[in-house]
């Protein structure tokens, strides 16, 4: 996390200052989305094929004949010119083929279509933890600037920042799990509930409310709740950072200067007039770190044990799959960058300084 | 030091009569700022400790730290095992120690590829500019569509586990951040006048590159290689408790961390201490980077 200290704009190159017309913006930014998304094939692919793990062992093993492995090479087209082995990959991604994982035998789409619901699960719950304390926390530390607040929130980020979370989350099942009783333990839900479910949208927390069933509503909170705050503390570090240095930014403007004279209390002036100044820039710190937790859930869901995408990239790792490795891989890039196009279009929206 | 002691008056000298003095108080001047911000010190303090710790491991180390006693293992902290013992038996105390020269390794190591690599790239790319800036950029843009931690998960996937393989994955995850810093640096002096002189005194490109704009660009690299260094041994870490960095019986902290994670329940120290460590070194780095920020760069302060 702590690589995105500094307010980096990860644009996916549509940073265009100015607008000239919209017809030649909209152009630009489709071409350089095509662009980035051929870069991103480009070097999913040249991790998966170029590197040197060799895929024909990995699904024959140490003992195939020769004959097997021309054959298996063949089949997987690795007989074929390097470029046209990069145009046959563009085209099945194109087709939303990322080709079968070896150690479920199925798609890897279908994989991960399957996996994900509990990911997203997890890190919704975790931003909405890292965001309902993060910008309080931000804004108050900027506004008590170099008091006790402001030491306190700085100490608790820098501890976000530095804090290994496979190992918070390890000795959060220590502490709370295994001493305490207070939480759930490793998986998303108790095995005695797990066939009561009926899934809907395959979030547990909101299928059981749907349902009523708010004995096992409880259960599945229980569990989510450790792993969603540690996910949730990182974000907390970023974005309280990112909104206190926004907000002291504003705080040193005159306006400010002007509303404490006319008489405005400490907190209207912070909340009502700096806050509204930097809410822009805060959700788009939100919306990256929301897409940060993708990053940290692959740790924390492999110390929770939970059935989600970390996890299966985790296991596909290990056991050398790289069909699902690359898909997985390039499914991310593929998120951060439809996250840094709609953070662009947030500010174009609704920052009028940006026009 | 004091004003009145000859060399005292020798840092003070408003004009420094040698190259060497002036390097001096500049280097005292950096001292001063750093002993002005506690949380730098602090950072800088707990480092040294750390190299200190690293370099002299085996006085520091009470026990062998391979030597495997079934009869004492997974012991509590006590007197002769001043942190306990692992499910081998082996002293926990002695391998954190000898960890700590594992994790400065793979930190040192990626920062010295990752930042020449991201200085070389960001100054070509901004000094030179048109499409050779245009399609390094795009290179750039496109390691970072990834979070490093992923983008190196899936480099040691290909290039099979090790503690090599994770350092060459980081540095592969690490370098584009410094790229773009390296090129913002250079698009601000590339324009200037000491550039233009050294032009027309007949400088070819490359040498203006090495010699006239990227020492203008190492502050900030240093700063951020500083900062980054927090990172890059989280996620040394995690590649060794998911397996994919140091190979046991190395004392890696992530890879100790990982053995550690199925005794938790009943041994939590195991997992607890090596979790401590990379803690507190990565605070350190922190501490120290954030510093480092506001002393060599103002503009930050």
């Amino acid at each position: 996390m702590a690589e995105a200290a500094v307010p980096a704009r990860r644009s996916g190159g549509v940073a265009a200052p100015g607008l000239p017309s919209w017809s030649g913006t909209a152009l630009r930014v489709v071409v350089s989305i095509a662009v980035t998304l051929f870069g991103l094939m480009a070097l999913t692919f040249f991790i998966g094929r170029m590197l040197p793990l060799d895929p024909v062992a990995a699904i024959l093993g140490d003992n195939a004949t020769q004959e097997a492995i021309d054959a298996m090479r063949a089949q997987l087209g690795l007989d074929q010119p390097i470029w046209v082995q990069f145009a046959r990959y563009v085209g099945d991604v194109v087709r939303l083929d990322l080709g079968t994982a070896l150690t479920t035998g199925k798609p890897v789409l279908a994989d991960i279509a399957r996996v994900f619901p509990a990911t997203i699960e997890l890190a919704t719950v975790g931003i909405i933890i890292g965001t309902g304390l993060g910008i309080p926390l931000g804004v108050m530390a900027a506004a008590y600037r170099d008091t006790p607040v402001d030491y306190f929130v700085r100490v608790f980020g820098l501890l976000g920042y530095s804090t290994p979370n496979f190992w918070l989350g390890l000795m959060g099942l220590v502490l709370f799990y295994a001493t305490l009783g207070w939480v759930g333990g490793p998986g998303r839900i108790d095995t005695a509930f797990q066939w009561d479910i009926e899934p809907v949208t395959d979030l547990l927390l909101l299928d059981t409310a749907m349902a009523g069933q708010w004995e096992i509503f409880r259960d599945v909170f229980g569990h989510i709740i450790l792993p969603a705050s540690i996910l949730g503390f990182g974000a907390l570090a970023y974005i309280s950072r990112m909104t206190r240095s926004f907000m002291l930014e504003q705080l040193s403007q005159e306006y400010v200067v002007a509303a404490r004279v006319k008489g405005l209390s400490w907190m209207r002036t912070v909340w009502v007039h700096a806050f509204r100044n930097v809410a822009v820039q805060v959700v788009t710190v939100v919306a990256l770190a929301y897409a940060f937790l993708l990053e940290g859930a692959v740790l924390t869901e492999t110390v929770f044990a939970w059935p989600g995408f970390g996890r299966y990239l985790t296991n596909a790792l290990l056991a050398g799959d790289m069909n699902a490795v690359v898909g997985c891989t390039l499914l991310i890039g593929i998120i951060f960058v439809a996250l840094n196009l709609l953070t662009d279009l947030l500010y174009r929206l609704f920052d009028p300084r940006t026009r | 030091m004091s004003a009145s002691t000859p060399f005292g008056v020798w840092l003070r000298a408003p004009v420094p009569a040698s190259p060497f003095q002036a390097r001096m108080q500049a280097l005292w001047k950096a001292w001063r700022r750093l002993r002005g911000n506690p949380p730098a010190l602090a950072g800088a303090i707990l480092l040294v400790l750390l190299l200190a710790v690293a370099i002299f491991a085996p006085l520091i180390a009470t026990h062998d730290i391979l030597a495997q006693d079934l009869t004492a293992r997974l012991q509590k902290p006590s007197a002769t095992h001043w942190l306990g013992t692992d499910d081998l038996g082996r002293d926990i105390f002695s391998r954190v120690v000898y960890g700590s020269r594992i994790t400065l390794y793979i930190a040192f190591l990626a920062a010295l590829i990752a930042a020449p690599l991201g200085l070389i790239i960001g100054t070509t790319a901004g000094y030179l500019g048109g499409w050779t800036d245009t399609i390094l950029m795009r290179l750039v843009d496109i390691f970072l569509s990834f979070p490093s931690l992923i983008l190196a998960l899936a480099f040691v996937a290909a290039l099979g586990p090790g503690i090599e393989n994770a350092i060459i994955a980081i540095s592969l995850a690490a370098w584009p951040p410094i790229a773009r810093l390296a090129r913002a640096e250079t698009l601000t002096v590339r324009n200037s006048d000491y550039i233009a002189a050294v032009r027309l005194q007949g400088a070819s490109r490359m040498r203006i590159i090495v010699h006239h704009v990227m020492p203008m660009c190492i502050p900030s690299v240093i700063v951020r290689i500083t900062l980054n260094m927090a990172a890059i041994i989280l996620t040394a870490a995690g590649l060794g408790f998911l397996g994919l960095g140091a190979q046991p019986p190395s004392p890696e902290w992530g890879a100790m961390l990982s053995t550690g994670r199925q005794f938790a329940m009943n041994a939590w120290w195991i997992a607890a201490i090596p979790g401590c460590a990379i803690l507190l070194t990565s605070l350190a780095f922190n501490l120290f980077g954030d510093g480092l920020r506001d002393i060599l760069d103002p503009r930050h302060g």
